[in-house]
């Protein structure tokens, strides 16, 4: 898909009798509301919060320019910002790859005919639909809760335990369970990919006699590698932005000990509770350099793993 | 029985467990909306051993001084508010991109995409302030307005790309008929977009109603509360141990409508999805 994308942008498919550009105006207005939308909603407020990063700003008095000070004190004088920081890429570093594991691992136990199939695609998508509500995050906070479920059965195997959510070593690991639990929405890309496969490839394969894993390294992973790449990307950026349910599984709070303090969670409170909007812009600037960076990373690592059936890069 | 037999048995068996551990937290949350307060957390049945039916009764109790269907409509409204929205203006665009030639296309069209990776936080600010400049805080506008402006780029996208596989001799023909854009989009491309349609709709309707960063932002009065910001309340407020039960009933009920709306669309939303490659 990422390829469809970028192809389609570099190269406009040719119109077989000319065009409709009979009219010029005539594509400009039907996209008039998206212009509009793209000036007021997207390319002027990207210039505005890049001109408020370099401000002090309180939403009620104008801004006054402080120059690089916002980023500064990020760096040196806000041990809070970075433990966002760390907390989310902990959050994204184990919480995307392990989701994309059991997304492909039942992706891969699904992907066989059976009359029950739908069921079983829709049984494991539910989670996905519902993940970032706040009402699931309410059953996810009670489920971890001090002598709640998770505490009973971490009890079961003998390791006593006083609320998940209240643990700063565990409070963490309750974010990444839900994403985790929310694999069935990469599942179906996965799924939808795995039908792509030609059957033969296997066939062929276990002639040669490779066995399963071997059919698998050589056969499946390369031939789902775009659409691997094409989780891995989408899934990474919604991470570094997950806000939902930290907000709620802490209260709002990023607690205990700041642990599950996601990013996003402390941008929110830096601007709408402190009112400290030049420094939240500054932060919205650092995490979409810190995405760009990622996304980049991945991308470039691409080449060597990312295979496109029938063409050459 | 044969091993084939054995091996598919054992296969339903294995993919069921995953279905139960995978169900457990909703069933658990449905069990416990009917379960009395005290016992919910610290019980791990699924089977409440007294049923509390006054759960639901508790959890439509006024909150906050305001009636819980008001919380309802509220979400409701700005629901169907972004549906209108995502639907008319994505596929406006859409056809645009898709179909009609001007100067600018290829470079707006790459602006459009970058959108889709854009983090929300980036315009969050100044998006703000523009709306408390119009006066708009506290009410639904800043939650409704921006559909109505295409800013779903990702429905544009997966609208583009299905009016893109859409056979050009029918636009032609319509075109030979003396038909012009405005007409061969009503006339040819809308009806035949009907399923990315339908896709767009049900996912925005969902998104919507299980937002809760931009309420949170935005809607400050408890008349203006959606369920998110109310079931939020439970959080907030120091009843919310005693409370689990209306809690957790307020819970299933406003899952209701997307679970009803999973129900009778789940063809369409796993297989929009999976073509589409949209997220949940």
């Amino acid at each position: 898909m990422t390829t469809a994308l970028t192809r389609s942008a570099a190269r406009p498919r040719r119109r077989r009798n000319g065009t409709y550009g009979d009219h010029p105006a005539t594509g400009y207005l039907f996209l008039s509301p998206w212009i509009l939308g793209a000036l007021l909603m997207f390319l002027g407020p990207m210039l505005a919060s890049l001109y408020l990063s370099f401000t002090d700003y309180d939403l009620f008095s104008s801004p006054t320019w402080i120059g690089l000070e916002n980023y500064e004190r990020m760096l040196t004088d806000d041990p809070r910002f970075g433990n966002s920081v760390w907390a989310t890429l902990k959050f994204v570093v184990f919480g995307v790859p392990i989701q994309l594991a059991a997304a492909l691992g039942v992706a891969l136990l699904l992907n066989r005919a059976s009359r029950m199939s739908g069921f079983y695609r829709s049984a494991f998508y539910a989670p996905s639909l519902l993940g970032g509500s706040v009402a699931l995050a309410l059953v996810w906070r009670s489920l971890f809760t001090a002598d709640g479920p998770a505490d009973q059965l971490s009890e079961l195997f003998g390791v006593p335990s006083r609320g998940w959510v209240n643990d700063p070593q565990l409070a963490l690991a309750v974010l990444v369970l839900l994403i985790v639990w929310q694999f069935g929405a990469p599942m179906v890309i996965f799924l939808a990919g795995l039908k792509q496969i030609p059957q033969e490839l296997y066939d062929a394969a276990s002639v040669d006699g490779a066995n399963a894993w071997q059919r698998f390294r050589a056969i499946t992973v390369p031939m789902l590698s775009p659409v691997i790449f094409f989780n891995l990307v989408l899934n990474t950026i919604n991470a570094f932005q997950v806000f939902n349910a930290a907000f709620i599984v802490s209260g709002g709070t990023g607690g205990p000990s700041d642990t599950t303090l996601f990013y996003t969670l402390y941008l929110w409170r830096k601007g709408f509770v402190e009112f400290n909007m030049g420094y939240a812009s500054a932060m919205a600037w650092v995490l979409l350099l810190g995405i760009a960076l990622v996304t980049g990373l991945i991308f470039r690592s691409a080449r060597s793993w990312v295979h496109y059936a029938g063409e050459k890069r | 029985m044969t091993p084939a037999r054995l091996r598919k048995l054992a296969w339903h068996a294995l993919v069921l467990a995953i279905v139960a551990v995978m169900l457990y937290p909703l069933v658990w949350m449905l069990a416990s909306s009917l379960k009395p307060s005290r016992e919910i957390v610290t019980s791990v049945a699924l089977i409440p051993r007294t049923w509390e039916w006054s759960n639901y009764a508790a959890a439509l109790e006024p909150r906050v001084g305001v009636p819980v269907w008001r919380f309802f409509l509220n979400t409701a409204l700005i629901s169907a508010g972004a549906v209108a929205g995502n639907i008319l203006t994505c596929s406006l665009a859409a056809y645009a991109f898709a179909r009609l030639r001007f100067r600018l296309r290829t470079p707006m069209f790459v602006f459009m995409l970058a959108t889709i990776m854009l983090p929300y936080h980036v315009v969050l600010i100044p998006q703000y302030t523009i709306f408390q400049q119009l006066g708009m805080v506290d009410s639904f506008w800043p939650l409704v307005l921006p559909k109505f402006l295409a800013t779903d780029a990702f429905f544009v996208f997966l609208m583009v790309q299905f009016v893109r596989q859409l056979p050009q001799d029918l636009d032609e023909a319509a075109r030979i008929d003396g038909c012009g854009p405005f007409r061969i989009f009503t006339l040819v491309i809308l009806p035949l977009l009907r399923p990315a349609l339908i896709t767009t709709a049900i996912f925005t309707f969902i998104w919507t109603w299980n937002d809760f960063f931009q309420q949170l932002i935005y809607l400050s009065s408890p008349d203006n509360y959606t369920l998110p910001l109310a079931l939020r309340l439970f959080v907030d407020t120091q009843e919310s141990v005693a409370n689990f039960g209306p809690m957790f009933a307020l819970s299933v009920l406003s899952m209701l409508p997307v679970l009803l709306f999973f129900a009778a669309f789940q063809r369409y939303l796993v297989d929009g999805m999976a073509t589409s490659g949209l997220k949940g």
